[in-house]
């Protein structure tokens, strides 16, 4: 292990750089995505930042709870109440401008927390139109996203991640890794100071966009931020012209991190991979005059870009690297939507539940603090109106409260189940089982819609059980992971149910309640191992399969086969699943049978 | 205020471009959806759109939007014209229900014990747009709002004693990405036109793209100084458009056509039908034709219709490509390209 101290070296050196980057001109860059275990190496690196800012820069944390009125600002309470006059209340969002935006566990930041956050940053100003305030005030930041995902899926939304110029990785670091220069802290004063008059060669535009094709980065705003990293690094150095030497270091950290796909290979004519169909048709141009100030283009030589591609594949994370080699040998690409489970998971925490005007009935829980935010504004008319205070007995005056400004809290719509198909995609008629299993998914997630449920699917063949689409109610998502599902080859049912169990634990911890539905004709012929033979296939499936029952998942096993099966019954038992013979299992009754599962689980009793 | 990207120097997307000038020409047209990748521009075209309209005549202080000679009863003075931009107003996620409908204006109310009425982001989208960037995470009751409001024109509040009612007629605008979340058939009904955008793929563009970004993020003043042509130019078709679309008849044989094209692709309801016409129209009146034809139809008909379908088990994803098919049979070939 003694040969990646340099490694660990220069994996410190970037983080340092990339601190004095964000630094110099947070808002530019949009920020950083820090993937690490909450510890003391983390502890360092943002010390360090910390002590990188300059006084005129706030450093704001947002709890993962804040609500709208911490987030994005609101009326002040206690103030308006106290001063008879409106007082607004400054967010959170606001409160960083000009400095920094801390994102503990970004990991679980929920859809609409990380939409109002982006549009901010995008917008570089809140709009508040909250409590009867209406306000823009400026809010430009940069984001250090904090990423304590474990999972390999488990990362910040890319909704977030895409606007962040820099993602590092801590991973791997001890102490002893972290010495830190001292003349950081004049290097950034004088780069803020040289910047606003630093330009970028012409032809980094290009050197980056060519680049990002060749790492198979889709995201256009991997380039543009490229360019903007260049030339902040530019001015770090003291120079006023960014060139290749600055393209190297952001190729390092802003490319290298992004890559899907090693440079070396030839990019592929459809560089985004499977799910493209043809293009729509555009519409012709008819409006569009800039088509015709092209500038000429930007020579660049293979050189340049041979150095960019080199420094962005030193800088691909090992675990890329890991999935890069294994689609090597598979000659598969990855499913097209893999990398968002993060976002998903978030969402299921809800939406902001937020408030609305209503009665405290029917199981509506009043909110008082709004309640009072409502009435605020109506106490000196309603003072007026009774001809002067209402006086409490101990002599305080009373607040007036009236029906009209009642507020109830709302509550998130959780997902309250998540149906798991398992799919079975070996074998012959691996096709036909497909069609019905991707059939039923898109029946169930039509109903789901309505009841904010979501379904996954795992499908299995060959040697590996894929996790073909995430946990989702998306149906726009579901249909894509779904096109294009490859069939033929062995049965490793083993690893089938290993995947299962997986997800479904994941899913029992976030309180949400599993049922796994697997179609298969329950003849295993792959162990766990990825070795052929019945045998050893079937004592392994059993195994795991008892690990199911174990943790108590919902299960439902459907018999694909011909005729009756009874290894197919024995592993359906083994699971403590039901076992439902069906033959010739077209989508609606496949989708049928699901729900009637479902019934059984919620305990509305079982249906015939 | 921070500088506007200009409309006219936003590289392709011409599908979104189109139908936001669609619905700047024909306000009757309907609504925009813009569903798609990240980072498309998507919400810089909408906010560039602002910029780029020409300015509309009002009832000099009234609060409203009215225009002049509409009855307006907004100002206690003799009613003079003004021009004034034409409003894209935001509604930010997060907004509370009443800066959205309005209400009470605190400042009046707090300190001087009166009660007046402070318009909400509704009365100031009137006659203009309004824009939900993330629509599908909206929350639920401010799309019901929005739906009521949609249907009737109209803005009513009842709080507390004030009572007022007011226009609130608006081109809906909505962004997001499929991947969080569809989108409630109500809502998604409400608006005319759904365009799909994606992060171009094509190295030449997508280098055009990066270094106009960047020339604007340096010297956004002479960056927009540059297109100042263009924009003029682009605006100016947008007036004679709108010119141009009364006199332009539906005709019979464009009717039939649309019906037709409904009929193969299976939408729901009339409005798929009134939705393609009025938009060829538009398309018509801005190319400086004097009829709609085939071509006009065609090209709108993805944009008017792709979020119509019926959505079935197994149905593709891609429903413009399904569009796309059914103008195919119907218009005769896909060997036939479109050439304008």
């Amino acid at each position: 292990m003694s040969n990646d101290a340099p490694q660990k070296n220069a994996t410190w050196n970037d983080a340092c750089l990339a601190a004095a980057i964000v630094a110099i001109a947070p808002h530019a860059i949009g920020g950083i995505v820090v993937r690490a275990r909450s510890g003391p190496v983390r502890d360092v690196w943002l010390a360090h930042l910390k002590s990188l800012l300059s006084e005129a820069m706030p450093l704001r944390r947002v709890p993962l709870n804040a609500g709208d009125d911490r987030l994005l600002g609101g009326l002040d309470l206690s103030a308006t109440l106290a001063q008879g006059r409106p007082v607004a209340e400054r967010g959170l969002l606001a409160e960083a401008d000009g400095g920094l935006l801390v994102i503990p566990s970004a990991e679980r930041l929920d859809g609409g927390r990380t939409a109002r956050i982006v549009r901010t940053l995008d917008y570089g100003r809140v709009e508040m139109e909250r409590d009867g305030l209406s306000a823009k005030l400026p809010a430009r930041f940069g984001i250090i996203a904090l990423d304590e995902g474990v999972e390999p899926d488990e990362t910040v939304a890319t909704a977030l991640r895409d606007r962040l110029a820099i993602w590092l990785s801590l991973d791997g670091l001890s102490l002893r890794d972290t010495g830190i220069s001292t003349d950081w802290p004049h290097r950034i004063a004088a780069a803020r100071r040289l910047l606003p008059e630093t330009t970028a060669d012409a032809n980094l535009a290009t050197l980056f966009c060519e680049a990002g094709c060749a790492l198979g980065i889709h995201s256009i705003r991997a380039p543009i931020l490229a360019i903007a990293i260049a030339r902040i690094n530019a001015a770090l150095d003291g120079r006023t012209q960014a060139t290749t030497a600055d393209a190297e270091v952001a190729a390092r950290l802003v490319l290298g991190p992004r890559a899907t796909r090693l440079p070396t290979e030839a990019p592929p004519e459809n560089p985004d991979g499977p799910e493209d169909e043809p293009q729509q048709a555009q519409a012709p141009e008819t409006t569009d005059p800039g088509g015709e100030d092209t500038q000429p283009e930007q020579a660049i030589t293979p050189e340049d870009m041979e150095l960019v591609l080199a420094a962005a594949q030193a800088a691909i994370p090992n675990a890329v690297l890991a999935t890069l080699a294994e689609q090597k040998v598979t000659g598969r690409a990855p499913p097209s939507s893999g990398k968002v489970g993060a976002s998903q998971a978030s969402k299921l925490r809800g939406r902001p539940a937020g408030v609305r005007r209503g009665e405290p009935r029917n199981g509506n829980v009043l909110s008082l603090i709004e309640t009072l935010r409502a009435a605020a504004p109506m106490q000196v008319i309603r003072k007026r109106l009774r001809g002067g205070p209402q006086l409490l007995e101990d002599g305080r005056e009373r607040i007036e409260v009236r029906a009209d400004d009642f507020r109830i809290a709302r509550f998130k719509q959780k997902t309250t189940s998540t149906t798991i198909f398992v799919v079975d995609a070996s074998g012959s008629s691996a096709l036909h089982r497909l069609a019905e299993a991707k059939g039923a998914v898109e029946i169930i997630l039509s109903e789901c819609y309505v009841r904010r449920d979501s379904v996954a699917l795992i499908a299995f063949r060959g040697t590996t059980a894929d996790t073909l689409l995430p946990p989702t109610r998306s149906l726009t998502r579901a249909q894509r992971s779904l096109a294009g599902l490859p069939g033929g080859g062995g049965t490793p049912l083993a690893t089938a149910i290993d995947t299962a169990v997986q997800l479904a634990a994941t899913q029992k911890q976030k309180g949400i309640s599993p049922t796994v539905v697997m179609l298969t004709d329950g003849k295993a012929n792959i162990d766990r191992a990825g070795k052929p033979g019945r045998k050893t296939a079937m004592a392994d499936a059993l195994t795991v399969a008892e690990n199911m029952r174990a943790l108590g998942i919902n299960a439902l096993l459907i018999d694909t086969s011909p005729r009756r099966n009874a290894e197919a019954e024995q592993l359906a038992a083994g699971m403590g699943a039901r076992y439902l013979p069906l033959p010739h299992a077209d989508s609606t009754r496949l989708s049928q049978a699901v729900f009637a599962s479902r019934r059984d689980q919620d305990g509305t009793g079982p249906r015939n | 205020m921070p500088a506007i990207f200009p409309f006219s120097a936003i590289v392709g997307q011409d599908e979104m471009k189109l139908a936001l000038l669609i619905a700047a020409i024909d306000q009757s047209v309907g609504g925009v959806l813009v569903f798609g990748d990240r980072g498309t521009g998507k919400s810089t075209t909408v906010r560039a759109l602002a910029a780029l309209l020409p300015p509309m005549p009002v009832v000099a202080g009234c609060r409203f939007n009215c225009a002049p000679g509409t009855g307006c009863t907004h100002t206690h003075e003799a009613e003079t014209a003004a021009s004034a931009p034409v409003p894209v107003v935001d509604l930010p996620l997060g907004a509370t229900e009443d800066r959205v409908v309005g209400a009470l204006d605190l400042e009046r109310a707090l300190v001087h014990g009166q009660k007046a009425f402070e318009p909400g982001l509704l009365a100031r989208a009137h006659r203009g747009f309004l824009y939900i960037d993330e629509v599908n995470l909206l929350e639920d009751h401010l799309v019901d709002l929005l739906l009521d409001v949609a249907a009737s024109g109209e803005n009513v509040v009842e709080r507390e004693g004030l009572s007022i009612r007011h226009p609130a007629r608006f081109v809906l605008v909505g962004t997001g990405n499929p991947e969080e979340g569809e989108l409630r058939p109500q809502l998604l009904d409400r608006f005319g036109m759904s365009v799909e955008v994606r992060t171009p793929e094509d190295l030449k563009t997508r280098i055009e793209v990066v270094r106009r970004r960047d020339d604007f993020e340096r010297n956004s003043d002479a960056f927009i100084a540059r297109f100042a042509e263009d924009e003029d130019r682009l605006r100016s078709h947008i007036v004679a458009a709108r010119e141009r679309v009364p006199g332009i008849p539906t005709s019979d044989h464009a009717l039939e056509r649309a019906a037709q094209l409904c009929a193969d692709v299976g939408t729901d309801g009339l409005r798929g039908e009134l939705t393609l016409v009025r938009a060829a129209r538009a398309l018509a009146a801005l190319e400086g034709a004097s009829a709609i034809d085939d071509v006009h139809l065609r090209r709108v008909a993805p944009m008017a219709l792709r979020h119509r379908l019926r959505r079935t088990p197994l149905s593709s994803p891609d429903s413009g490509a399904r569009v796309e098919r059914a103008v195919a049979d119907l218009f005769g070939g896909s060997g036939e390209r479109l050439v304008i």
